[in-house]
């Protein structure tokens, strides 16, 4: 593989699809390694109502299609696959997919965060068989049943809310006494009727009902009173940690896994090799946020590639 | 890729003579529609050695149900009748290919 590219943006999602964007438009002809999750996180939320020029709302994996049209529209080109691996020292860049190497001048990572894991026993022999992370994936299977979903931010607020479409009953799991969520979010979970809430409790086990969920273990966090609740689905909302094991060794992380850059710029500290979305930001986490640092690190790149010639 | 039915599905996937690895999907499932096109390449690049066929979880409960399906997409090899390995969701190519080669 002799051709060398302009610029790789490892990853998708508002991030990825926005830096995709510039850079093809200023005719760098990116190449984005999208990734099998494709369109990162909005992919499995629905109507996304606060991404400014869509007064009506837009659908999540919408939203993703049309950026990713967009940027195809002015010549970027896509792999739907996972990199396996990188190298972004030295002035050409490597990243590959198990054996194929593609190589670049630039690198944008834009690989976003992933759903975390509760880590209780259960959870990961019953994934697929009840446990879930995705409710628009899997509230379909839970018609009619007792469903519970862990967590408190806004994704737990969507995801239990989402639910009761299907379910007969939904029991958010919080380990404190009041939400994180934005109050929009918990407003809405806490007004709708067919949601109740466990405050200050926390999931110790997931119950094997024969094969599938039967239930969840519970400790009380103030009184650690210990009970089990009757469900068929357990919905983890809890959080996501950023995907940035591959990583690792190459670029700066702080303690949490973040990239780190020199925000406001994007660039992690290494010539030619520029970070954006939730793969670095742990307070925003917005579609807007990453698709505005998508953008500069586009811009960041594209500068970085003039100089590089001139 | 071919779509196979409660109907067809003791013909096509049990009795079939090579092992066949079934994906469950639904049309409203976004990650399904990431999985499809990786399938379409692995079924050119094996040829015979596997059957790749698709089931729609919407308009086939039964089977959904006989397999205790609650997740799409469920990606399940067949060999010989009987499923002898799974995963689920959406996973990137080579976790593909490793869980149809660990059935052949």
């Amino acid at each position: 593989m002799d051709e060398v590219r302009n610029l790789i943006i490892v990853g998708s999602g508002p991030a990825g699809y926005t830096a995709a964007v510039y850079a093809a438009r200023a005719n760098l002809k990116p190449l984005v390694i999208e990734g099998v999750t494709s369109g990162g996180a909005l992919m499995t939320t629905t109507e996304v109502e606060n991404f400014p020029g869509f007064p009506d709302g837009i659908l999540g994996p919408e939203l993703m299609d049309n950026m990713r049209k967009q940027a195809e529209r002015f010549g970027a080109e896509f792999v739907t696959d996972d990199a396996t691996g990188v190298d972004l020292a030295g002035p050409v860049k490597t990243v590959w997919i198990n054996e194929t190497a593609y190589r670049a001048h630039a690198v944008i990572l834009s690989t976003g965060s992933a759903w975390r894991p509760l880590g209780v026993p259960g959870e990961q022999e019953l994934l697929g068989h009840g446990v879930s992370s995705c409710a628009t994936c899997d509230g379909f299977f839970f018609r009619g049943q007792r469903i519970v979903v862990v967590g408190g931010g806004d994704s737990a607020m969507e995801e239990a809310t989402f639910l009761t479409k299907f379910a007969e009953r939904v029991t958010i799991i919080h380990r404190r006494d009041e939400f994180r969520a934005s109050k929009i979010m918990a407003e809405r979970a806490l007004s709708n009727p067919k949601i109740d809430v466990r405050w200050n409790a926390v999931v110790t086990e997931v119950v094997d009902g024969g094969g599938k969920v039967g239930g969840v273990k519970l400790r009380d966090t103030v009184t650690g009173e210990e009970s089990v609740l009757d469900a068929t689905g357990v919905f983890v909302a809890i959080g996501h940690d950023p995907r940035s094991e591959l990583f690792r060794g190459q670029v700066p992380l702080d303690e949490n896994g973040y990239v780190q850059v020199s925000a406001p710029g994007t660039s992690v500290g290494i010539d030619g090799v520029f970070a954006a979305g939730d793969l670095v930001d742990h307070v925003y986490r917005q579609a807007i946020t990453a698709a505005g640092t998508g953008c500069a690190a586009a811009l960041d790149a594209e500068r970085y590639l003039a100089a590089r010639e001139a | 890729m071919k779509a196979v039915t409660d109907t067809s599905f003791t013909s096509d996937v049990l009795q079939s003579d090579k092992p066949v690895l079934v994906d469950f999907w639904a049309d409203w499932c976004q990650p399904c529609r990431k999985v499809q096109p990786l399938l379409e390449e692995i079924a050119k690049e094996l040829g015979d050695q596997v059957e790749i066929v698709k089931l729609d979880i919407d308009a086939n409960p039964e089977v959904t149900r006989a397999y205790q399906v609650m997740s799409v997409p469920t990606l399940t090899m067949f060999r010989a009748g009987r499923p002898v390995n799974q995963l689920v969701g959406a996973r990137p190519k080579g976790d593909l290919l490793k869980l149809i080669e660990s059935a052949l």
